[in-house]
């Protein structure tokens, strides 16, 4: 065995590459519940990847027969049933592994320097996992499938002078058609997953250079033995991959009970719409996208006002753009002492809070008619949304933080 | 305050289901795809009522033999009557050409009109016909005004009517159904042949559900354990990390 490891190491760095990024990577010892969801995202991943090969067994991307091999996977291939659930499932929780993973790092300051990169990194993933589910969505062929492409690439057709020949581009014809769900189709099983498995590479790459912060937002390396490790790390292995089974176990939990038991979840993963085959005439009441798209569509329909030549469209378009595009610019917004929010002022806290009821908020609006009270509810949660960010630099400049420890607590 | 994240966060896991279009009130129809009898009852009557003119398209005949507990043979001599195999899907001979002509529109797929209205909206619907002489085929629904759809089950359920009071803004309001001629069936008998009915439509709609339930007790069961030893485990590994 040792030999052939040797073997092995002379040609490939094996043991160097375990000892990096497992046995003696140093992860601080201070990990609590928001820590998971990095480890929980990349076995969503995984989980995509693999029911994803099966499906596209038997799945035809074909506006005649794709609705239909839907319900052939549902019915005559074995564990089809299960194979599409754990897929669909998995498209929802992999969002809320990834809210939840970007939400620790606004708790703690994850993305400050210097892990600009690696926040960077895992910004360009969302947009790329936000691109893979919507390119997902359309497979189905359902009526909201068909609506939601409909609806969102019809927004490319705000932007002046370009906008209706880049739509037209997108669909490869003049309304979503077959063309238009074969190159989703490819999109969907090879180009965004190609770019998503790569990015995610480089995002543990990049972490793994820095080291990972920690609940307190202090630099673990400042303080090391005498042989360099860092005195309040321990081994990303086996500590933290016996605690990620924990995790994992307990998340699987939930992932199957939704799969086994209410794989719907009451429309909010399975919309009721979508069990009608997509009909060009027949617009469903609601054109609603899934829940983790909903807090940028309702910024989206937040915009109803002209200003000057600008109509409201292209603004809610770009507005939809910055919601997601100041997210990147996050890491030189903070102008902070301190990175976690255990050591911050109130400031901070407030305004974090209030982004993270606004951001829910938007979120469920976005699946109400945009009229009345909802309508100036969204607008209200529109201008916290955007406030956290824009008056961010002052707010956390003048706040009052507390002073620092030296070591994790 | 960690505790009040913790709740934001709760928030995001989606609970609310959607809201029902309609203002009429539903009546709750119960759902037990366990009650086998109910659903060879459901079987027969929409092979026999509904398959004439709408498709199940995405099903086969033989796989509803074996999940309802019916033999070939049996599915052959009384369940199948567009088709001679059994592997086939449950599809209609009538032409759609023929039926827009007849309807006005083609009748709809029926195999998933339980999952994208609800099982509660089927049995409801199903109950609701009324007589409309104002309407092409002398019939009306409560919960689908103007349905192309006339009422195929009149002869069980017997004919009835629909009484509205007009309100001071011009609307009307529903009151309540009469009997003008009745069926074969009591309106006791009728109630239960939908509610058998519409057990068989969400089996139809989704047959994995027979199973599902059940392999996921088994998994929840298996992960409840293994978690105690993953612990466990994560315990020994920590306890000299303070």
């Amino acid at each position: 065995m040792e030999k052939l490891l040797t073997w092995i190491d002379a040609r490939f760095p094996l043991t160097k590459v375990w000892n990096e990024h497992l046995a003696k990577y140093y992860a601080p010892k201070n990990f609590n519940f928001w820590y998971y969801f990095g480890s929980l995202a990349l076995l969503v991943l995984v989980m995509q990847i693999v029911t994803g090969i099966f499906l596209a067994m038997h799945y035809k991307p074909d506006t005649e027969r794709a609705f239909a091999s839907v319900e052939y996977i549902m019915r005559d291939v074995p564990w089809g049933w299960l194979l599409r659930y754990m897929h669909s499932t998995g498209a929802s929780l992999f969002f809320v592994a990834i809210y939840l993973h970007m939400f620790r790092a606004l708790l703690y300051g994850s993305y400050r320097a210097p892990r600009e990169l690696v926040w960077l990194l895992g910004m360009v993933l969302f947009v790329a996992l936000m691109a893979e589910s919507f390119t997902g969505y359309l497979l189905p062929w359902g009526n909201m499938s068909y609506w939601g492409a409909q609806v969102i690439i019809s927004l490319f057709g705000a932007i002046p002078l370009i906008g209706d020949g880049l739509a037209e581009w997108i669909r490869g014809d003049f309304v979503v058609s077959d063309a238009t769900l074969n190159r989703f189709y490819s999109f969907h099983i090879v180009a965004i997953p190609l770019v998503i498995i790569g990015l995610v590479y480089m995002h543990i790459v990049a972490l793994h250079r820095v080291g990972s912060n920690n609940p307190d937002g202090i630099e673990i390396k400042k303080n090391k033995d005498k042989d360099g490790v860092p005195l309040d790390g321990i081994p990303f292995h086996p500590y933290y991959s016996v605690k990620d089974m924990v995790g994992v176990t307990v998340f699987l939990m939930i992932f199957s009970a939704i799969v086994f038991f209410a794989p719907e979840l009451g429309g909010w993963f399975l919309e009721h719409d979508n069990f009608v085959p997509a009909n060009i005439l027949q617009t469903p009441p609601e054109i609603v996208p899934l829940w983790y798209l909903t807090p940028f569509y309702s910024i989206l329909r937040a915009v109803t006002i002209d200003i000057g030549p600008v109509p409201a469209k292209l603004l809610g378009v770009l507005s939809m753009g910055s919601a997601i595009g100041l997210f990147f610019f996050l890491p030189w917004l903070d102008r902070s002492p301190v990175r976690s929010i255990r050591y911050r002022g109130w400031m901070y806290k407030t305004a974090l809070s209030l982004f993270a009821i606004s951001f829910v908020m938007l979120g469920y609006l976005g699946t109400q008619r945009p009229e009345g009270p909802n309508l100036i509810l969204a607008q209200i949660a529109f201008v916290i949304y955007f406030a956290f960010f824009l008056l961010m630099p002052w707010y956390t400049k003048y706040d009052k933080t507390k002073p620092e420890p030296d070591r994790v607590t | 305050m960690r505790n009040i994240y913790l709740a934001i966060c709760i928030a995001f896991i989606p609970a609310a289901a959607l809201a029902a279009e309609s203002t009429i009130k539903l009546d709750p129809v119960e759902v037990d795809l366990q009650d086998k009898p109910s659903l060879r009852r459901g079987a027969r009557i929409f092979v026999n009522y509904c398959l004439s003119c709408h498709s199940a398209a995405y099903m086969r005949y033989d796989r509803m033999g074996r999940d309802l507990g019916i033999s070939e043979e049996l599915v052959e001599e009384n369940l199948m009557f567009a088709t001679d195999k059994v592997g086939n899907l449950m599809t209609v001979t009538m032409p759609r050409a023929d039926a827009e002509t007849w309807f006005g529109v083609a009748p709809p797929d029926l195999t998933l009109v339980t999952r994208s209205r609800g099982p509660q909206w089927f049995y409801n619907y199903m109950r609701s016909f009324y007589r409309d002489p104002k309407t092409v085929s002398g019939w009306n629904n409560l919960h689908f005004p103007d349905v192309a759809m006339p009422n195929v089950l009149y002869g069980m359920q017997g004919v009835q009517r629909a009484v509205f009071e007009p309100k001071e803004d011009g609307t009307k309001e529903f009151q309540g159904f009469e009997v003008e001629r009745p069926g074969a069936m009591t309106p006791k008998e009728f109630d239960q042949a939908m509610r058998d009915l519409t057990n068989f439509m969400v089996y139809l709609g989704e047959p994995a559900r027979l199973v599902r339930g059940r392999i996921g007790v088994y998994v929840l069961i298996f992960l409840a354990v293994f978690v105690v030893f993953a612990y466990l485990l994560k315990r020994n590994y920590w306890k000299d990390i303070h």
